[in-house]
C-alpha cells in the first residue's frame, strides 16, 4: 500500500519535472524562432545592398524578375569604383579625416579624463557635468553658426574643417567613458606609482593607459564610428569632389540628376561600410562596452 | 635605514575635521612599529603622511634626520605595501618589482640582481613571469612586499597588508613579514586594526584612538599595564570585562571593590597603596576573561571565589568561553573545557585579582 | 630619535614656519594646476566649437536675411506663422515620439528574447542584431531609398507577388512619414536592445528566485522585479534616443529631402534647406534653436538618470 503511494508520488514528481523541462524548452525554442525573424528583418537591407552591388547596370534596368536575387553576379561595380579616381579620393579623404579625428580626440579626452578623474581642481566637477551635456548636443543644433564660423576661418569646402569639428562630436563621449574607466582604477595604484617614483605623465602613460586599455579601445572605436559615418557637416561644408568624404561623395557623385547608378551606389555603400564592419567583427565586445558605458557616470 | 619622527603632527580635512590631532612619535632605526586602533582612529592617515600621500596640516615629519613635509613621496626613499596590494595589473611580477628601479634609472643588471634576490627571499622566483591576476592572494602579497624590498628604502610602510587574506593565510603571512624584517632589518611602520597582528609583529605598538595616541609600548607592556580603559579594552581577545564598582573598606582592614550587593572582591594587599586614595569613589573594575576562570580548591593569594549565573557557553576546543550578566553588564570568563557549565545554572569561578585594573570612569585612566 | 639633528618645533622662528606653509600650499596647487592644463584642450575645444557657436546661433537668429539688420524675434515669429514650419514641428514630434516608442518596445522584446537563450549563444545573435547600428546611417539609408524605389522597388515586388498594387512609398505624405520612421526604428532598435540587455543582466538572479518563492508568475516578475530594476536605464535610453531622434538629419535628408510637399521635414533638414541651400542663415539658425528647449529638457533628465544610476551601481 505505502509503496504504491510512494511510487505514485515519484511518478507525479517526474511528470511535473518533465512538464517544467518542456515549458523551458518551448520558451527557448520560441526565443530562437522570434530572434531569427528579427535577424532576418534586420539583415534585409544589408543583404539587398550586397545583391544589388553584384548586378550589372543592364540587369538592374531590365526590371524583370525578383530584385532580391542576382542572376549574373559580376564585380564590375566594385572594379569601377576601385579604379574611379573620385571614389579613391573620397576614401582617402575619409581615412585622413578619421585618423586625425581619432588621434586628436583620444589625446584630448585621455588627458582630460585623467585630470577629471584624479586631479580635482576648481570647477572640475562642473566640467565633468558639462562634458556629459556637450555629448548630448546633436550636430544638427549648431551646424548653421558653425557654417559661419568655418566660413570666417576660410575652411569652407576644405576637409580640414572636419578635423576641427568632428572632435566636438567624439571628445565629450570619449572623455566621459574614459573618466569611468580611470575612476575604476584603484587609488592605491597611483599611490604605489607615486612612491615608486612616477610623475603624473609617467603615471598616465605607464599605468593608466595600459590598465584602461579596454576603455581606450572602446573610446577609439566610438571616435572612429562618429568620424567615419558623419553626414551633416560634410554635406553642409564641402561641395567639390576633391574635398568630399565617402558619405557625401557617394551621394553627390553617383546620383547625377535623376540618374541613379544603383549597382555602383550599393557597391560603394558596401565598400564604405567595410571598415566599421570589420572593426565591429573583431572588436565587438569593446564596441558593446562603449555603447553601454554612456549610461553611468565616471 | 633610518629613524622616523612625528612632531605634533596634525591632519585636518577640508571640513575642519581633525583626523590626526597632533601626535608625537619617535621610531628608531631597524624598529618594527605597529600603529593599531579601530577604523577612523587616524592610523592610516598617519602612515600616509609619513609616505607623503597626504599633506601634513601642521607639525613635522622627519625621516633620517630631515624634515620631509614638502618632499614628494618618490623622493622620501620609502616603500609601501597596500591593503589591496596595488600591483600593476598589466605588468608581470618581475616588472612590478622592477618598476620603481626602472623609473629611477637603475642599470638593467642591478635591477635583475635585486629582483632575483628579493624573489629568493620571498620564495616567488617561479612566479616572476606571471601577471598579478594569475596569482593567489598570498602570492600577490609577497609580490607587493618584493616591490618594497627591491627598492632597499629607508622605511617600509605597511597599510593593513593582511586584511584581504583569509584567516589561515593571514597567520602564515604574518610570520613571513616578521621573517623578512629580521632579514632586511629596515625600519618599518605597520598599520593594522587587528590587535593580534600588532602584538605578534611589533617591537613597539602604538595604540591610536580618535586621532590621538593612547599608549606606546612593547606588546607585553600594553597587555599587562594598559594606560587607559581604551587600551585595556582593545588589547587582548576576548576583550577585558569592565564592571562599574565602588572602592570601600574590606575585611581585616583591607580594601575591597563592591561590584553588586552580592559581589564584593577584596583588593590584594600589594595594591592597597595604589587604590587607597580612591576609597568611596565610583570606579571601573577591569578584569580580563583569562583572569576569570573555573573555581580551584587550592586558591592562591589574590584569588577570590565568585558565583555567577551562566548565560551562554561557547566551547572553543582548548578552552571554553562562558558569558554572564552582572547587573546587566556582560562578563566573559575563560574556563577549562572540562568545566561543566550549563545555561541558567550557577557557576563557581575564580577571579585572579592580582591582575585587576581600576579605572576612573570620567577619564578612562588606569590608576 | 638618536641623532642630534632634530629641532623641537617651538625653536623654529615664525618666519620659517610661514615659508614652509607657502611651499606646502604651492605643492598642493601644483596638482590642480597640472589638472587644469590637462583639461585645457578639452575646454578650448568645447568653448570654441560648442559654447561660442551656441551664443553665436542666438545672435544670428536675430538678424535679417542679409545679416545687415537686427530683427529681434522676427525670425521666430515668421517661422511660427509659416504653414511649412508648423508641419515641421508636427512631423519632428511625430517622428521622434513614434520612433522612440517603437524602438523602446521592440528593443525590450529583443532584450528579453536574448536573455532567454544561453549565454554562450548570445554573442552570435547579438552580433547579427547589432549590424544595423554598425553601418553608417547615411549609407544604409541609401539602401532603404533603393528598396523604396517606386519603379523597381524591392518591397513593391514582394507586394506584387501577393497581388497587391505598387505603393508609392516615398511619394505620398503619410507613407513617406511611415518610411522615415521605419528606417529610424530599424537603425536604432539594436541600441535599445543592447542597453536593456546590459540592464537585464545586472538584475540579481536571487531577486527572481525570491519572487518565484513568493509566488510571482512571469508577468508579475516582469512588473515587480524587472521593470522597477530597469526603470532608470529605460529612462536614460529613451531620453537619450529622444534627443538623437529628434535632431536626426540623415534619414529624412536622404530618403525624402523633406518632401513630398514638405510633409516629412524635421527641424534639422528644414534648417539645412533654408539655412544652407537657400542661404537664409538667420532663419536656419532660428529653426535649429527651436529644438533647444526640448533637447535641454531631455538632457536634464538624462543627466539626472545617469547620476542616479551611478549611485545605484556604487551602492
Amino acid at each position: 500500500m505505502s509503496t504504491t503511494v510512494a511510487e505514485r508520488r515519484i511518478a507525479v514528481a517526474a511528470q511535473r519535472k518533465h512538464s517544467l523541462h518542456r515549458s523551458r524548452m518551448w520558451a527557448l525554442w520560441g526565443s530562437y524562432i522570434a530572434l531569427s525573424v528579427f535577424v532576418v528583418m534586420f539583415l534585409v537591407p544589408p543583404f539587398y545592398t550586397l545583391m544589388t552591388s553584384l548586378k550589372s547596370s543592364a540587369e538592374i534596368s531590365a526590371q524583370t524578375g525578383s530584385p532580391w536575387l542576382v542572376r549574373h553576379p559580376t564585380l564590375e561595380n566594385f572594379w569601377y569604383l576601385i579604379t574611379y579616381p573620385n571614389f579613391q579620393r573620397y576614401y582617402l579623404n575619409s581615412i585622413i579625416v578619421t585618423i586625425l579625428t581619432v588621434a586628436v580626440s583620444m589625446v584630448i579626452s585621455v588627458l582630460a579624463a585623467f585630470s577629471l578623474s584624479r586631479m580635482g581642481f576648481w570647477g572640475s566637477q562642473t566640467l565633468s557635468t558639462g562634458v556629459f551635456l556637450t555629448y548630448l548636443v546633436p550636430p544638427s543644433l549648431l551646424f548653421i553658426p558653425l557654417f559661419q564660423i568655418i566660413g570666417q576661418l576660410g575652411l569652407i569646402n576644405n576637409f580640414w574643417c572636419l578635423v576641427l569639428l568632428y572632435p566636438t562630436l567624439a571628445v565629450p563621449f570619449c572623455t566621459w567613458i574614459m573618466i569611468g574607466y580611470f575612476s575604476s582604477i584603484p587609488k592605491e595604484l597611483d599611490e604605489a606609482a607615486l612612491i615608486d617614483g612616477a610623475g603624473y605623465l609617467q603615471m598616465l602613460w605607464k599605468i593608466f593607459i595600459p590598465v584602461a586599455m579596454p576603455g581606450i579601445i572602446a573610446a577609439t572605436i566610438f571616435a572612429f564610428t562618429v568620424s567615419w559615418g558623419a553626414f551633416l557637416y560634410p554635406l553642409a561644408y564641402l561641395y567639390t569632389s576633391n574635398q568630399m568624404v565617402l558619405t557625401v561623395g557617394i551621394i553627390s557623385d553617383l546620383i547625377r540628376g535623376d540618374v541613379f547608378q544603383w549597382g555602383k551606389i550599393m557597391a560603394a555603400c558596401l565598400l564604405a561600410s567595410l571598415p566599421p564592419i570589420v572593426i565591429y567583427a573583431f572588436l565587438m565586445d569593446y564596441y558593446v562596452a562603449g555603447l553601454t558605458a554612456g549610461a553611468t557616470k565616471g | 635605514m633610518a629613524e622616523v619622527s612625528c612632531r605634533k603632527v596634525v591632519k585636518e580635512y577640508d571640513a575642519g575635521v581633525q583626523a590626526v590631532k597632533g601626535i608625537d612619535l619617535d621610531i628608531s632605526d631597524h624598529e618594527f612599529v605597529v600603529l593599531v586602533g579601530p577604523s577612523g582612529c587616524g592610523k592610516s592617515t598617519t602612515l600616509r603622511m609619513i609616505a607623503g600621500l597626504e599633506e601634513v596640516t601642521s607639525g613635522e615629519i622627519w625621516i633620517d634626520g630631515d624634515v620631509v613635509n614638502d618632499v614628494p613621496p618618490r623622493d622620501r626613499d620609502i616603500a609601501m605595501v597596500f591593503q589591496n596590494y596595488a600591483l600593476y595589473p598589466h605588468m608581470s611580477v618581475f616588472d612590478n618589482m622592477a618598476f620603481g628601479l626602472k623609473l629611477r634609472k637603475f642599470p638593467k643588471q642591478e635591477i635583475s640582481r635585486r629582483v632575483d634576490e628579493a624573489a629568493r627571499i620571498l620564495d616567488i622566483t617561479p612566479l616572476l613571469d606571471r601577471k598579478p591576476r594569475a596569482l593567489s592572494g598570498g602570492q600577490r602579497q609577497r609580490v607587493a612586499m618584493g616591490r618594497a624590498i627591491v627598492r632597499n628604502p629607508k622605511v617600509f610602510l605597511f597599510d593593513e597588508p593582511l586584511s584581504n587574506l583569509d584567516a589561515k593565510l593571514r597567520v602564515q603571512m604574518r610570520t613571513e613579514i616578521k621573517k623578512v624584517h629580521q632579514t632586511v632589518r629596515t625600519t618599518t611602520v605597520y598599520v593594522t586594526h587587528d590587535q593580534i597582528e600588532a602584538m605578534t609583529l611589533a617591537d613597539r605598538v602604538v595604540v591610536m584612538n580618535g586621532g590621538n595616541i593612547e599608549q606606546v609600548g612593547a606588546p607585553q607592556e600594553l597587555y599587562h599595564h594598559p594606560a587607559t580603559r581604551f587600551v585595556a579594552g582593545f588589547i587582548g581577545s576576548p576583550a577585558m570585562n569592565f564592571l562599574p564598582c565602588r572602592v570601600q573598606d574590606g575585611t581585616n582592614g583591607g580594601l575591597a571593590v563592591r561590584v553588586t550587593d552580592s559581589i564584593t572582591l577584596p583588593i590584594p594587599p600589594a595594591r592597597m597603596d595604589r587604590y587607597g586614595k580612591f576609597k568611596d569613589r565610583s570606579m571601573i573594575l577591569g578584569l580580563r576573561p583569562e583572569h576569570l576562570f573555573e573555581y580551584h580548591e587550592q586558591a592562591k593569594p589574590g584569588w577570590t571565589r565568585v558565583e555567577l549565573p551562566v548565560d551562554v557557553v561557547e566551547p572553543m576546543g582548548m578552552e571554553t568561553m562562558v558569558h554572564f550578566f552582572v547587573d546587566g553588564v556582560p562578563v566573559c570568563a575563560r574556563v577549562d573545557p572540562a568545566t561543566h557549565a550549563e545555561p541558567n545554572e550557577i557557576l563557581p569561578l575564580t577571579a585572579d585579582l592580582n591582575q585587576m585594573h581600576l579605572m576612573e570612569p570620567e577619564t578612562g585612566r588606569v590608576v | 630619535m638618536a641623532d642630534g639633528t632634530s629641532v623641537p618645533i617651538d625653536v623654529i622662528a615664525p618666519g620659517q614656519v610661514r615659508a614652509r606653509r607657502n611651499t606646502m600650499q604651492r605643492f598642493a596647487q601644483r596638482r590642480s594646476t597640472t589638472g587644469f592644463f590637462l583639461c585645457l584642450p578639452l575646454i578650448l575645444l568645447i568653448a570654441a566649437f560648442v559654447i561660442y557657436p551656441a551664443f553665436y546661433a542666438i545672435y544670428l537668429s536675430m538678424l535679417n536675411k542679409k545679416m545687415t539688420a537686427f530683427v529681434g524675434l522676427g525670425n521666430f515669429q515668421f517661422l511660427l506663422k509659416r504653414h511649412t514650419f508648423q508641419l515641421v514641428i508636427f512631423q519632428s514630434c511625430l517622428f521622434a515620439v513614434t520612433s522612440v516608442v517603437l524602438k523602446a518596445v521592440i528593443g525590450f522584446i529583443l532584450a528579453h528574447l536574448m536573455h532567454n537563450i544561453p549565454g554562450k549563444n548570445q554573442r552570435i545573435w547579438r552580433g547579427l542584431l547589432l549590424v544595423p547600428w554598425v553601418i553608417p546611417l547615411a549609407l544604409s539609408t541609401l539602401t532603404w531609398w533603393w528598396m523604396f524605389d517606386p519603379s523597381y522597388s524591392a518591397f513593391n515586388w514582394v507586394l506584387n507577388q501577393f497581388g497587391i498594387d505598387n505603393v508609392p512609398w516615398l511619394g505620398v505624405g503619410w507613407t513617406a512619414r511611415f518610411c522615415t520612421i521605419a528606417v529610424n526604428v530599424w537603425y536604432g532598435t539594436p541600441f535599445f536592445m543592447i542597453m536593456y540587455l546590459a540592464a537585464l543582466k545586472s538584475v540579481p538572479e536571487q531577486l527572481y528566485e525570491a519572487a518565484a518563492i513568493d509566488g510571482a508568475n512571469t508577468i508579475q516578475k516582469l512588473f515587480f522585479v524587472t521593470l522597477p530594476m530597469m526603470r532608470n536605464i529605460i529612462a536614460i535610453t529613451v531620453l537619450f534616443s529622444l534627443i538623437v531622434t529628434f535632431a536626426d538629419f540623415d534619414i529624412v535628408r536622404i530618403l525624402t529631402a523633406g518632401g513630398p510637399q514638405d510633409m516629412t521635414h524635421v527641424f534639422a533638414t528644414y534648417a539645412f534647406q533654408i539655412g544652407i541651400q537657400s542661404g537664409d542663415i538667420p532663419l536656419g539658425a532660428a529653426d535649429s534653436l527651436f529644438m533647444f528647449p526640448i533637447l535641454a529638457f531631455a538632457a536634464f533628465f538624462v543627466l539626472r538618470g545617469v547620476t542616479r544610476r551611478t549611485k545605484e551601481i556604487a551602492a
